[in-house]
């Protein structure tokens, strides 16, 4: 390092120069409008798209829409999903046991589409953390649950994208 | 031979062939509903149309057209597309986009063909034909809106099977597929039908919604349920049997299958021993294997090498007989049966207890004697094959036995031995017949040997094969039909009495034997012995009901194993699933049990067991060959022995087809055919 470099290196630092324009950026950025949210008590916005917890709808009369077509089964590629049917007592195709294991899923949402129904779909939901794996292995009734939870924002979005499925 | 050309490549083909074959051996696969390989032409779908020339200006349907030399076939130009997606739509005009809940998704001829030749929407607003359902028994679920009327069904259970049950009613837009009086299907075969629809109208009712075909595991083997063999493919998803299908194999069952081994399969998951059992205070108690085989071990140590019985039962795999064979002839033990009806069969020469002239020779003998059996309960696919030759090439048949509906005619020629005998000493009628035959046949059923004058009988019926010429050079057709699967394996093996040994029904006598060890025997009468029984099989059926030790084994679909079916053609089967719980597969049972013998058996493989089976019995490596097609000498004056011989008349083995075995007798859905049969008997009987 040559003198003169030196020299106003230390002119620089006695000056406090750094300090003011570290200073002037803080102030600069205090005064725009913020990024960040107050999470829980405020959210970011959401696509309708979004790809979150899965639910299993049901038709507005209670009927469950799935029919175990099992092509959900067939196309993930995590194979998370596990399906069993047999013909219900009215004789109808139904499953009798409906299976998603949330740590394999890799919310990959080809499930949703390949449903011929509807009823299979990544609702909005993200907070459904829980403490044990064990919880985190879905079966058809907590599906079920789910739908009925969260029908109305999922009907919405549904809606929503219809225009552009 | 004519030439034709086919998108410009020229083929040569057989005449009489149609224009849809030709195409098939140019490699041209052409698509098709209504046309089957083995159904007669039908015509109807109009998807296989091409373009011929010469011809008319216009697409024609080449499974009906004979194909002509020169003739230039295409199948490839813009017209025969444009037809095809024509009559694609119509075909969906009236069917319904429910592929979702079909049970033939996955599977289906109309929906892989409307890949290629579908269109994406539909141009037809109306509304759509909707059929009532048909009621067609417990194993055929209808979805008649579905239905694209090819007929296929109608067809084969018209010319195949032989019971004109199904038919087509009404014409144009009211046509429909029905039983006439809404009545089950009672045809042994009925449950081809579900493979021929080439959609999903007629789909299986027990394996109703239970899985798609991509998850199934296949596995191709060999069925045990009768004693032809016939090749099958097993269907299983995680560890359990789902289906059981037909295989092609023009040998055997060409590609039919009977019910029973179609849907025994549910038994398979059904009244299974899993796990060791040992008879404490008179009730039977949950036990380690080491315990079983102590208390086994404990009693054959016990017990005099004479005093000791082996009977094995009909669905038993070669090297667990083998195995048996091993351990107990090292003991000493004479009696060892695998006879378990008390057939009078298992004297050299070998050829005495084959089907001599093979399956496919039926397709070449021009008059049939069948002797003591009911063809169409004890090999439902045989007697269709039989039919056929008799449909189409005029083939005499003769009844000794029971007066049965065969669905083909046949002269009647009595009930019992002395009607064979009064046939031998005849000049003219049915014996004229075979007389003047170029390669006639006779058929030995169990029935007419499983009694006690079965080996007279025997040698009678080889009296009446030298008196007819039945067996001459290039040509046999003396043919002894079992009803077991390992039967012709365990005479193979010799696994008969030996000098001093009881039979098995000799066995169970009172007094007979002090220990039986039971291979799976199933269809012998345990009331009158008073031995200690140990029973090594699969299903809890009477065997393991009377056992004091119970060794769990490996049913037909979970063990590689040989069979040897009635013709001696020996064939490989695959194991599909894995033994339930602790049951191991029987070879290795027995090897386990031979430690504790202190008579450790030389092999710790299935293939070291083989290995030795080959070098001792080289009948068994003769894999997929048939003895028979390569015709040999048979001494007739050889076969059974001359004797005294009753007048009871000659009563089939098989007295409900549904429940000939244990696997069958577990199943729910071989209940509810024989139940349903039953009723339609009944209902028969009150309307006559």
């Amino acid at each position: 390092m040559t003198f003169a470099a030196r020299a106003s290196q230390a002119i620089k630092g006695a000056a406090l120069m750094d300090f003011a324009g570290a200073f002037g950026l803080a102030m600069k950025y205090m005064l725009r409008p913020k990024k960040t949210v107050i999470y829980p008590n405020e959210r970011g916005p959401q696509s309708p798209r979004f790809r979150g917890e899965h639910v299993l709808r049901r038709y507005p009369n209670g009927e469950e829409r799935c029919i175990a077509c099992k092509l959900c089964e067939a196309i993930c590629p995590a194979q998370a999903i596990v399906i069993e049917a047999e013909p219900r007592a009215d004789g109808s195709r139904r499953t009798t046991r409906y299976d998603i294991d949330m740590v394999k899923c890799i919310y990959c949402g080809l499930c949703q589409e390949a449903c011929p129904v509807d009823a299979i779909v990544e609702g909005p939901n993200t907070e459904y953390a829980v403490e044990t794996r064990e919880e985190l292995y879905y079966d058809k009734q907590r599906l079920l649950d789910n739908g009925d939870r969260w029908e109305r924002e999922i009907a919405k979005n549904l809606e929503l994208d219809a225009p552009y499925r | 031979m004519p030439i034709a050309k086919v998108n410009g490549v020229e083929v040569e083909f057989e005449p009489g062939m149609t224009v849809l074959q030709v195409a098939e051996l140019a490699g041209e696969e052409i698509p098709r509903f209504c046309y089957h390989e083995r159904l007669s032409i039908a015509g109807n779908c109009r998807m296989c149309l091409v373009e011929v020339k010469p011809g008319p200006p216009k697409p024609q349907a080449s499974c009906a057209l004979p194909a002509a030399p020169n003739q230039e076939i295409f199948t490839n130009t813009p017209m025969v597309k444009k037809a095809r997606e024509g009559v694609m739509e119509f075909l969906l005009i009236n069917h319904p986009l429910d592929c979702p809940i079909c049970d033939q998704g996955g599977e289906c001829d109309l929906q892989d063909q409307s890949m290629g030749f579908g269109r994406d929407g539909s141009r037809y607003a109306q509304n759509k034909r909707a059929v009532e359902e048909k009621f067609m028994g417990p194993l055929i679920k209808t979805v008649m809106t579905r239905c694209i009327q090819c007929t296929r069904c109608v067809r084969f259970i018209t010319e195949v099977a032989g019971q004109p049950e199904i038919g087509l009613i009404s014409r144009g837009e009211d046509v429909e597929i029905t039983t006439y009086l809404e009545q089950a299907v009672t045809s042994e075969l009925s449950g081809n039908v579900i493979d021929l629809c080439p959609v999903g109208a007629l789909t299986s009712k027990p394996y109703a919604f239970n899985a798609r075909p991509w998850e199934l595991k296949k596995t191709e083997s060999i069925d045990v349920m009768d004693a032809m063999g016939a090749a099958i493919r097993v269907d299983a998803r995680a560890n359990a049997v789902l289906r059981v299908l037909p295989r092609v194999n023009d040998e055997i069952n060409e590609e039919w299958n009977s019910d029973k081994t179609r849907y025994a399969c549910d038994g398979l998951s059904r009244q299974r021993l899993d796990q060791p059992y040992v008879r404490i205070d008179g009730k039977l108690k949950p036990a380690a294997w080491a315990e079983a085989f102590a208390a086994v071990a404990a009693k054959v140590k016990a017990t005099a090498p004479d005093r000791v019985g082996v009977i094995a039962g009909d669905l038993q795999d070669a090297e667990s007989m083998k195995a048996a064979l091993d351990l107990f002839g090292g003991l000493g033990v004479k009696s060892l049966d695998c006879r378990q009806d008390g057939a009078q069969i298992g004297a050299r020469p070998r050829e005495s207890w084959l089907f001599n002239s093979t399956f496919a020779g039926l397709d070449e003998c021009d008059a049939v004697l069948l002797i003591g059996s009911n063809l169409r309960l004890e090999a439902p696919v045989l007697n269709a094959r039989l039919r056929r030759n008799w449909v189409g090439r005029d083939v005499k048949v003769g009844v000794i036995g029971e007066q049965a509906d065969l669905t083909y005619a046949y002269d009647y020629l009595g009930a019992g031995p002395a009607s064979l005998a009064s046939l031998i000493k005849a000049r003219t009628g049915f014996a004229k017949i075979l007389k003047d035959a170029q390669k006639p046949a006779i058929v030995i059923g169990a029935g007419a040997l499983a009694r006690e004058d079965g080996a007279a009988i025997l040698a009678l019926a080889a009296e009446a094969a030298s008196k007819f010429g039945v067996v001459v050079e290039g040509w046999n057709g003396f043919n002894v039909l079992h009803g077991a699967a390992s039967r012709v394996g365990g005479l193979d093996l010799g696994f008969t009495p030996g000098e001093g040994g009881l039979t098995a029904l000799d066995q169970v006598k009172k007094g007979g034997a002090d220990l039986l060890f039971l291979l799976g025997a199933d269809e012998i009468d345990l009331s009158a012995t008073d031995a200690f029984v140990v029973y090594l099989g699969s299903h809890g059926d009477a065997g393991a009901h009377r056992a004091d030790v119970i060794l769990p084994g490996a049913a037909y679909t979970e063990k590689d194993g040989i069979y040897v079916n009635t013709e001696g053609r020996a064939q490989m089967a695959q194991r599909a699933v894995f033994p339930r719980g602790q049951a191991r597969e029987d070879w290795a049972i027995l090897r386990a049990l031979s430690d504790h013998l202190g008579a450790k058996l030389p092999y710790d493989s299935l293939a070291q067991l083989r290995v030795k089976l080959f070098a001792e019995h080289p009948t068994f490596g003769a894999i997929d060959h048939a003895p028979g097609s390569t015709p040999a000498a048979l001494d007739l004056t050889a076969v059974g022995v001359k004797g005294e011989i009753s007048d009871a008349p000659f009563a089939s083995p098989v007295k409900d087809f549904y429940f000939t075995n244990p696997i069958a007798r577990a199943s729910v859905t071989m209940a509810e055919c024989s139940a349903s049969v039953a009723a339609a008997r009944g209902k028969l009987l009150a309307a006559e």
